[in-house]
């Protein structure tokens, strides 16, 4: 769509962007430059900042690290789904009350900043007699906000849906229930599936609070290494290692995303949005993508 | 009641901390958006691989890594150095900026292909239909997510505190210092961030009913 803002270059336009083009290039070479002599001479490169890497109990560390940090995502991702689930069948439930209840729980718990909620269930619930593992918040958290923002994509995704696929169950004669398990459901599902990976995506990131709340997860295992006056103190090797650990599970669960949008085009199954609900859908998946972490 | 009486000094001066921070970062990280989006909609294929590779990485990247890094390792760099203050605004803008950038250029595609097509008709350059009339139009309807992003931007001001800035979400370990009882001071916290989303709600609703054009 971006090289609508621009004519087919002629020869003296190509001339200028090759210009630009080398400029740029300098330009962005100079900060890599810039940057990698920084680490270079302060030493973030030389052998002894890296060597923690070498031990086997390091490394074991590293592994379980990530791995508490996957089983806070695991269970994290399952509870916020079912969760989003149950509340956005409350909110298009037909009686008010029930209606009224999700859409109160939903926004509030999409108003509060989700470390403070994580901060309410580790430090606060204690003054009240109920104490519980930094684990367990997390988790806790990460359900109660992600399942908040999962609620509202559901509930996107089955009102996107054309009317006639409801009103065509109904003159089958199913019931509510049915309808919504076996017509409008899968159908949701399936053109919410991207959206609802990068919430997944989102609900990864934010498992890196828990470090907040003394979870022993990732960038604990970085800040307790980096701090390491044995190894003195390789900070930024840490966080780059970290940082490429994330990178790497974040951008497979995009690569998923992706993969399933793909083959959902290629399905025959697919129900094309009229003009009106897609662009609702999009702004709802704008809005749920964003206000995530 | 107690506690928010007894602690009105630093409830206040905590939101007012995240406040400022909020707005600097805002400030910093739509411009930069801003900028990034412009990069990746530009003719030139090495700007535009710049600025899909930071909104990349920045995008899978948890902000408190990005904290992590600001707040502790950046330090050994000897660039430039700064506060505890300046590093959480930094990290805000640098993680933020790669979302508004998202927000932008999806705008970017929602402004009609005429509207393009017209003002290089009429012989404006990239730059000039860009600035005059893409992004005027791209800004208005990219409200709503412009500002959900806001919101985020707002509540992830309260990762800070893990790292030394005295803002809201630093309140809970003063109080927990003076032996209080932390659950109603953080309710209270949780309160105070429920006012303010729904004063940017608010905006956001009145943005929307001013700015937004008719097609």
């Amino acid at each position: 769509m971006s090289n609508i803002l621009f004519d087919a270059p002629g020869p003296r336009a190509r001339a200028r962007h090759r210009i630009f083009a080398v400029l740029g290039a300098l330009v962005l070479a100079g900060i890599v430059a810039y940057v990698g002599w920084r680490f270079y001479d302060s030493g973030q490169f030389t052998g002894r900042k890296w060597e923690w890497i070498q031990y086997t109990k390091i490394q074991e560390d590293l592994i379980s690290a990530v791995l508490s940090t996957l089983q806070a995502f695991a269970l994290g991702a399952v509870l916020a789904l079912l969760f989003g689930a149950i509340f956005a069948a409350g909110r298009l439930s037909e009686h008010k009350s029930i209606r009224r209840v999700s859409t109160f729980v939903v926004e509030l718990f999409r108003a509060i900043p989700l470390l403070i909620m994580m901060f309410l269930f580790y430090y606060g619930l204690p003054a009240v007699g109920v104490s519980m593992s930094p684990y367990m918040a997390v988790v806790l958290g990460l359900m109660l906000y992600n399942g908040s923002v999962l609620a509202e994509v559901f509930r996107a995704g089955i009102l996107a849906l054309p009317r006639g696929q409801s009103e065509a169950a109904y003159a089958l004669g199913m019931r509510k229930t049915q309808v919504m398990v076996l017509i409008l459901l899968p159908q949701a599902l399936r053109s919410m599936m991207p959206t609802i990976i990068s919430q997944l995506v989102v609900l990864l990131k934010d498992t890196a609070l828990g470090f907040l709340i003394t979870y022993e997860e990732l960038l604990r295992f970085a800040q307790r290494i980096g701090g390491d006056g044995l190894f003195s103190r390789p900070f930024v090797p840490t966080a780059l290692v970290v940082a490429g650990i994330y990178i790497g599970l974040c951008l497979l669960l995009t690569w998923l995303a992706n993969y399933l949008q793909k083959r959902e085009r290629r399905s025959k199954k697919h129900i094309e949005l009229e003009g009106g609900p897609t662009k609702d859908l999009e702004a709802a998946v704008l809005a749920g993508r964003t206000s995530g972490n | 009641m107690n506690i928010l009486i007894d602690y009105w000094p630093l409830f206040r001066d905590g939101f007012l901390t995240t406040i400022e921070l909020f707005l600097l970062a805002g400030v910093a990280s739509l411009v930069f958006g801003v900028f990034l989006a412009m990069l990746r909609v530009s003719p030139v294929p090495v700007f535009r691989a710049a600025g899909t590779l930071y909104v990349t990485v920045v995008r899978n990247t948890p902000l408190t890594l990005v904290f992590l890094f600001f707040v502790f390792a950046y330090p050994y760099l000897d660039i430039i150095e700064m506060s505890f203050f300046t590093a959480a605004v930094v990290a805000l803008s640098v993680y933020t900026s790669a979302f508004i950038c998202e927000v932008v250029r999806s705008g970017i595609n929602t402004v009609p292909l005429g509207q393009a097509e017209a003002a290089r008709a009429l012989g404006l350059t990239f730059g000039q239909s860009l600035a005059e009339i893409i992004l005027p139009q791209a800004l208005r309807s990219v409200v709503p997510p412009l500002v959900s992003t806001l919101i985020a931007l707002l509540k992830n001001t309260t990762i800070a505190a893990g790292f030394s800035v005295p803002e809201a979400g630093r309140i809970r370990s003063v109080l927990s210092d003076d032996g209080e009882n932390q659950l109603v001071g953080l309710l209270w916290v949780s309160l105070g961030f429920i006012v303010l989303v729904m004063v940017l709600t608010l905006v956001q609703r009145t943005l929307e009913k001013r700015w937004s054009v008719a097609r």
